[in-house]
């Protein structure tokens, strides 16, 4: 039989997928491709999607230390920092997050549920000594608090002898560490633990805003915990809202 | 016989196995002895091990087979390869018990926070163990399972390859043995759903080609001209996973003796990239491979044809096409360009039509055989997972409302949505799944028994109930009182009064989560004294006839 087909209906037109594998691992592929490539792809050069803003700066390695403990424990899976525009939330945590408050957080750490507050602004608002013992025993300080124990932290010593090779690659992924930052890495965390050290000004220039205390008083040696509070004194403290000019990065 | 009718020999895949393991074996036992690591040298000398154990068992293996490859046909009837299938079937029963025990430990710890038990067995540190272990150990296994079986099934062909199915079975358990001990012991990239670090993202990837390279060439072997429906989905299912992965676990490690990566991404491309993978976890993991069981097993155990071919044709491409938009939904409210989330909201919102498209494809598929729910619980569960399915799918794009949003981020009403989903739905049909497919695969005429089906149904129904309204009234609740004003302007309620609220709601969620995994352990009994009964049938009475092709 060779009668010229009846023009075909796209019903019948799909059985060409149906009858050919590969075809249908294209159609898929081009079918999945389009969300991606247009919801993912702009974010990358649209220059309104990172604000510019004064004060931002790449993690001391202290820092990025603590930061590290930070996901290792997965403190993320109870609390965000991510404060949203909405009016109870900067009441509540402080002006609103910007994106470029987390352009060097490799991963972010914006969570999605806050079994715990936000803490994207938690620098500074407590002592050192308060992190130590809330981190201790949470329910010494917050009777209600459902936060589970992190006492090993103060009991464990960092380890920090590869901080080298992490600034080295978070500098390859694009976090603008210089060759001094990466060279001093290792002098730098012991540094910021003793302010009267001699390396303390060079350290400052490098990271400035940097706090430089020993924020764990009842241990001689560096632990985690004392990492952990570096990062959680820093979080939100590094751009200035009394400066920041919001409608400056309107476009 | 003919002596010389054969000389046994290695095969092409033998051989190549056996290198590959050789070199996994140096490759690990070197990084075992260079890293500075503990958990990392612990992954590493087990990693040596199997290395070791695949070589003797390739090795047994080739002593006792005999010198030709099994035949793909036996009295002009497929011969299927059900051993892969058995494997995952059981290894998805195990790692079901053991992701939802450790879902009831978490918890109980939410409700006592004293249950904690540092540093292994932190919130933090068991939380992402229960996620994979459910979703990617528990549900993983179910889909390898069932897609191995149906491939074959509705291919009328004999699984591609013969050490390749069974790499993929034992090699993606290792996968899940070196993730969900690397959790505890700290091993993380921080990333949810994708905590695995970057050499456990690897040899997924590996395992993960083998997986697409089998379901293909069983595809390419089929004797039916069409494609099954449900093996649309499965495809789209692995090739999507496929992709996401690769995306979203970009990553450097610091080095190779570390166990330490840092994503490739960073801030808010990064969280762009992150729920571009977690919604699509959802909605390739989760929904295109479970829906592939459903249009296997209901039709198959209502003994309907599916109710419209069109209706699967339209809804696969939409779901397909618009899930991959949805993720930004996920960051309403955030440092993500406003662009993107309306994008994410418009297409989640457009997303319940194709859902419920298949949604109803599935239920109607019991036209004219709706009295079977009354007297077959194992169908009655399969239908009340699509119906589960339905109703999350309403629920996620209302949620996906900016406004609605607003409310429920960051709240329990999240975490009682995904699990009306993965109870309701994802469980359920592969709770059906596995009841169907148990009698199938050991040659027994039925269940152990039905009545303990039923049993499991409605204990893990009223699990599922007081579960999900529990996490509703939390999370609403606590979603207010965060945004609860004073007369005089004050926020009303501080952070922890919040969280104290919640208690009430966190002990009946852990009942509901008890009923549902004291319903699981009637599966498992009923499960293995299935198998243990002597009721065998000869596999061709027990087979039943097969599925009409696509159309």
């Amino acid at each position: 039989m060779s009668n010229p087909a009846p023009a075909q209906s796209l019903w019948a037109r799909h059985a060409k997928i149906e009858t050919n594998s590969i075809l249908l691992l294209i159609g898929i592929l081009i079918a999945i491709s389009f969300g991606g490539l247009i919801e993912i792809a702009p974010l990358f050069y649209l220059q309104s999607t990172v604000e510019k803003v004064e004060g931002m700066r790449p993690y001391t390695p202290l820092e990025l230390a603590g930061r590290n403990i930070y996901v290792r424990e997965g403190c993320y899976l109870c609390h965000s920092q991510m404060i949203r525009a909405l009016r109870d939330e900067v009441e509540r945590y402080g002006n609103y997050s910007l994106a470029a408050e987390s352009m060097y957080d490799h991963p972010f750490q914006w969570g999605s549920k806050r079994n715990g507050p936000d803490l994207a602004r938690i620098g500074e608002k407590y002592s050192d000594d308060w992190h130590l013992a809330h981190l201790n025993e949470p329910r010494a300080l917050v009777p209600q608090s459902i936060m589970p124990s992190y006492a090993f932290l103060s009991r464990t010593p960092l380890e920090y002898r590869a901080m080298a090779d992490h600034l080295r690659v978070l500098r390859t992924e694009g976090v603008p560490y210089s060759d001094e930052m990466i060279e001093q890495s290792l002098a730098d965390v012991r540094t910021q633990v003793d302010p009267d050290s001699a390396g303390a000004d060079a350290f400052l220039k490098r990271y400035p805003k940097a706090k430089l205390r020993k924020f764990d008083a009842s241990h001689r040696e560096i632990t985690e915990a004392e990492a952990l509070i570096a990062y959680l004194q820093m979080l939100g403290t590094l751009v200035d809202f009394k400066l920041y000019d919001n409608k400056a990065n309107l476009r | 016989m003919l002596i010389n009718a054969s000389r046994k020999a290695m095969h092409g895949g033998e051989l190549g196995l056996l290198l590959f393991f050789a070199t996994t074996t140096v490759l690990c036992l070197i990084i075992a002895a260079q890293t500075t690591e503990g958990p990392f040298a612990f992954h590493a000398a087990l990693a040596t091990a199997a290395s070791i154990a695949a070589i003797f068992a390739i090795f047994n293996r080739y002593f006792e087979r005999p010198a030709e490859p099994a035949p793909l046909e036996i009295d002009g009837k497929p011969n299927y390869n059900f051993g892969p299938v058995k494997f995952t079937t059981i290894a998805a029963i195990f790692w079901g018990f053991a992701g939802m025990a450790v879902g009831l430990i978490i918890a109980m710890q939410l409700a006592f926070p004293d249950l904690n038990v540092e540093p292994w067995l932190n919130f933090g540190r068991v939380r992402p163990l229960h996620t994979s272990a459910v979703i990617f150990a528990f549900g993983g296994n179910v889909l390898l399972a069932t897609s191995f079986y149906v491939v074959q099934r509705t291919s009328r062909a004999r699984l591609a390859g013969d050490l390749a199915p069974w790499f993929v079975a034992l090699g993606y358990n290792f996968f899940i043995v070196i993730a969900g001990t690397g959790y505890l012991l700290g091993v993380t990239q921080g990333k949810e759903y994708a905590e695995p670090e970057w050499y456990a993202d690897l040899w997924l990837t590996v395992v993960w080609v083998a997986y697409l390279l089998v379901f293909l060439g069983t595809l390419a072997r089929r004797t039916e001209p069409h494609i099954y429906v449900a093996n649309w989905f499965y495809l789209a299912f692995i090739v999507t996973v496929a992709v996401l992965h690769l995306g979203n676990g970009l990553a450097l490690p610091i080095s190779m003796y570390s166990s330490k990566s840092y994503i490739a991404w960073s801030g808010v491309q990064d969280a762009m990239f992150q729920w571009w993978y977690g919604h699509n976890a959802v909605g390739f993991f989760l929904t295109a491979g479970f829906l592939a069981i459903m249009y296997y097993f209901i039709p198959k155990r209502a003994e309907r044809p599916v109710y419209s071919y069109r209706l699967s044709i339209i809804h696969f491409w939409a779901v397909i096409f618009l899930y991959i938009w949805a993720g930004p939904h996920h960051l309403h409210y955030t440092a993500l360009p406003d662009w993107a989330q309306t994008l994410g909201m418009t297409f989640s919102i457009m997303l319940w039509m194709p859902s419920w498209g298949g949604m109803i494809n599935g239920l109607l598929t019991l036209s004219g055989a709706w009295d079977k729910l009354r007297t077959d619980p194992v169908l009655r569960m399969l239908v009340v997972s699509v119906a589960f399915y339905g109703m999350a799918t309403f629920e996620g794009p209302m949620m996906s409302i900016k406004a609605v949003n607003s409310l429920s981020h960051y709240t329990d009403w999240t975490v009682g949505h995904v699990h009306s989903g993965a109870l309701g739905w994802n469980a359920y049909v592969s709770f059906g799944a596995i009841y169907c497919l148990v009698p199938w695969l050991w040659n027994r005429r039925e269940l152990y028994s039905l009545k303990l089906v039923n049993w499991h149904f409605w204990i893990s129904t009223i699990g599922i109930v007081l579960y999900i309204t529990a996490m509703w009234v939390s999370g609403i609740l606590q979603g207010l009182m965060w945004r609860s004003y004073t007369a005089l302007g004050y926020l009303e309620y501080s952070f922890i009064e919040t969280v104290a609220a919640m208690h009430p709601f966190y002990v009946i969620r852990a009942l509901g989560g008890f009923l549902f995994l004291l319903g699981y352990m009637l599966m498992i009994y009923n499960v293995w004294m299935t198998i243990r009964s002597s009721d065998a049938v000869s596999p061709a009475a027990a087979r039943a006839p097969s599925l009409q092709p696509a159309e």
